[in-house]
């Protein structure tokens, strides 16, 4: 199978990649980053996905699949240009995907979709509404492409589209929302507050992008590995301290004395949890995920360890 | 560092005979001794412990018909609010936890307030009390766990001494949840939460400011229970026929039977309470 992966100069792009290269398939990435030494199999298009370049790609090399990881947030890119890459992006890639008879295409979305709040439930399931548009306006933007992307099935029926909502991931990377979050050494918490965190490790989120594309699935599902753990023991395993700031005090420090600078909203993130229902993805795909939560945590202190070995 | 958990803030002990004995709660504990809900084994042995006194020691508490509970499974146990704050529901906790073998865990639906209090959100769901949406009941339903269900709400607790033994409105939800997942109602009664905080008065103005429903006075200021009697009568299971979907009508007629069992059952300890009744002639079935 002919594959394009948007966003495969990432750290989940190159494993997604590596992984469908090792089964078979031809890899054509598209990706504003660069790649400079990419494996055999890959070909990688340095091109934004809502320029011309990108849509050359689909109407010259006609790929089978398409994996679309190109999205951004807002820890990773400041610009007013955000909404523009995650909706216009998504929209100008499922756009080249009908035009161009791509067969199926997968949708990495987040589960922050589901938002994080005081009245949330439990425990999510594909079927309901998104809530971080209002609790975490910075969010809208990856809701919208969530649901733009699910739109594609009675759009473009003839694509088997499935849109994967990811729980955070973790592990040797250190790529990703929550292992920026735990990247220094002192973390900041909300006193009085330990959510439960929901991740998945860097391999096991790439195996199973992989698995729902194979699977040819069709449907938004959502994503996970073990279950969630509270976010004080995370910070604790993961070798760093926790900072239990009061919410009042925290506030006003955000972005100052090497706290990270978060829009408000995402406090409600670190206030309270967003665990997801995954049951409905293992039953299409069969996908079992192969790291647990002890082994996942080890394996990012382990590479944080020796990363920050190798800069001294 | 050390975990700055609620209870740790006061050091509670563990009585190990109550922490070998949570750990002999059936839940799907990993090897941390974690719930895959975040509710953590250690804080449960720490809060039966707490409780064990309140229950053994400070409170005279007298539980009639516990073999009603079932031992797994599925189940709500419906009963009244007696009593300013949840005294009822802390209660019937310690009862599942000290008087079934194995211990159940009782897990109540709490207020929406409760979430938004730092320290209190995290204490609350560390020992398994989440927020009372119907998606959250339906999920440990299915997930065969027992559900602590006070159809009055906060109105039930807001009830003042005087009405200490009356129910008032119910609502309906309980009942349609039980028909979706066909989850048996474990009616029981709460007797003696009036004489034990008796509210002469509820401030809910004061209460908006510090952001919870209503603060509860008595005749000594603070709510604090006096070491009363306190009875817990569990009746036989009802099983409900029909379905979630049907009419109002025909819910509401499930919702009165319910509360008709839990009134008789009040009658019953009130009874015996007040001498008029021995304890063999109880009716729980």
């Amino acid at each position: 199978m002919k594959v394009v992966v948007t966003g495969i100069a990432g750290a989940l792009g190159r494993e997604v990649a590596s992984r469908l290269v090792g089964k078979g398939h031809e890899v054509i990435g598209i990706d504003v980053r660069p790649w400079y030494h990419p494996p055999d199999g890959v070909r990688v298009v340095q091109a934004d996905i809502r320029k011309r370049p990108a849509e050359d790609v689909f109407r010259t090399m006609r790929p089978d699949a398409m994996v679309h990881m190109a999205t951004v947030t807002h820890l990773t890119h400041r610009s007013k240009d955000r909404f523009r890459i995650n909706l216009g992006g998504t929209q100008a890639v499922f756009d080249h995907c009908h035009a161009y008879g791509v067969k199926a295409a997968v949708f990495v979305g987040r589960h922050t979709y589901y938002g994080a709040g005081p009245d949330s439930a439990l425990c999510h399931t594909e079927a309901e509404p998104p809530m971080a548009v209002h609790t975490f306006p910075e969010l809208s933007d990856l809701v919208a492409a969530d649901l733009y992307a699910g739109s594609a099935l009675w759009r473009y029926p003839a694509i088997d589209t499935s849109v994967l909502r990811l729980c955070y991931t973790l592990g040797p990377l250190r790529q990703g929302t929550l292992a920026a979050f735990l990247r220094g050494p002192r973390v900041p918490t909300i006193l009085g507050f330990d959510p439960l965190f929901h991740f998945i490790h860097e391999y096991d989120a790439a195996d199973s992008i992989v698995c729902a594309l194979e699977s040819r699935l069709r449907g938004v599902y959502n994503v996970s590995g073990p279950p969630p753990m509270p976010l004080s023991v995370i910070v604790r395993e993961a070798g760093r301290t926790a900072v239990p700031l009061p919410e009042m005090l925290l506030r006003p420090l955000l972005g100052r004395f090497g706290l990270p600078k978060l829009p408000p909203g995402a406090l409600e993130h670190v206030k309270y949890p967003i665990v997801i229902d995954s049951s409905a993805f293992r039953k299409a795909t069969g996908f079992a995920h192969r790291f647990d939560e002890d082994a996942t945590i080890a394996a990012f202190r382990e590479a944080q360890a020796s990363g920050a070995k190798n800069v001294t | 560092m050390r975990r700055l958990i609620p209870a740790s803030f006061i050091p509670l002990p563990t009585n190990p005979a109550v922490a070998q004995r949570t750990s002999r709660i059936e839940l799907p504990w990993n090897r941390h001794g974690v719930d895959p809900y975040g509710i953590d084994q250690r804080e449960l042995a720490r809060l039966y412990t707490l409780l064990g006194f309140f229950y053994h020691r400070y409170f005279d508490v007298k539980v009639y018909g516990t073999e009603n509970i079932p031992p797994r499974g599925r189940a709500m146990l419906v009963g009244n609010h007696s009593g300013g704050w949840a005294l009822d529901a802390v209660m019937v906790i310690a009862s599942l936890f000290f008087e079934r073998d194995p211990p159940r865990l009782g897990q109540g639906m709490a207020e929406k307030f409760i979430q938004r209090m730092p320290f209190l959100a995290w204490f609350t769901s560390l020992i398994g009390q989440f927020l009372g949406i119907p998606e959250n009941a339906v999920r440990l339903l299915e997930d065969e766990r027992l559900l602590l269900v006070f159809p009055e709400g906060a109105r039930g607790t807001a009830k003042l001494y005087r009405d200490r033994d009356s129910l008032v409105g119910f609502g309906t939800g309980f009942v349609r949840l039980a028909l979706q997942t066909k989850s048996p109602i474990v009616p029981f009664a709460f007797v003696g939460g009036g004489e034990a905080i008796p509210t002469v008065a509820n401030l809910y103005g004061l209460g908006r400011f510090f952001g919870v429903p209503y603060i509860p006075v008595t005749p000594w200021g603070a709510a604090i229970p006096l070491p009363v009697t306190l009875q817990i009568l569990y009746g036989a299971p009802i099983i409900l026929e029909g379905s979630p979907d049907d009419t109002d009508d025909v819910i509401v007629g499930h919702v009165e039977r319910v509360k008709r069992r839990i009134a008789a059952l009040i009658v019953q300890a009130r009874e015996v309470r007040d001498g008029k009744r021995r304890e063999s002639d109880l009716e729980l079935g």
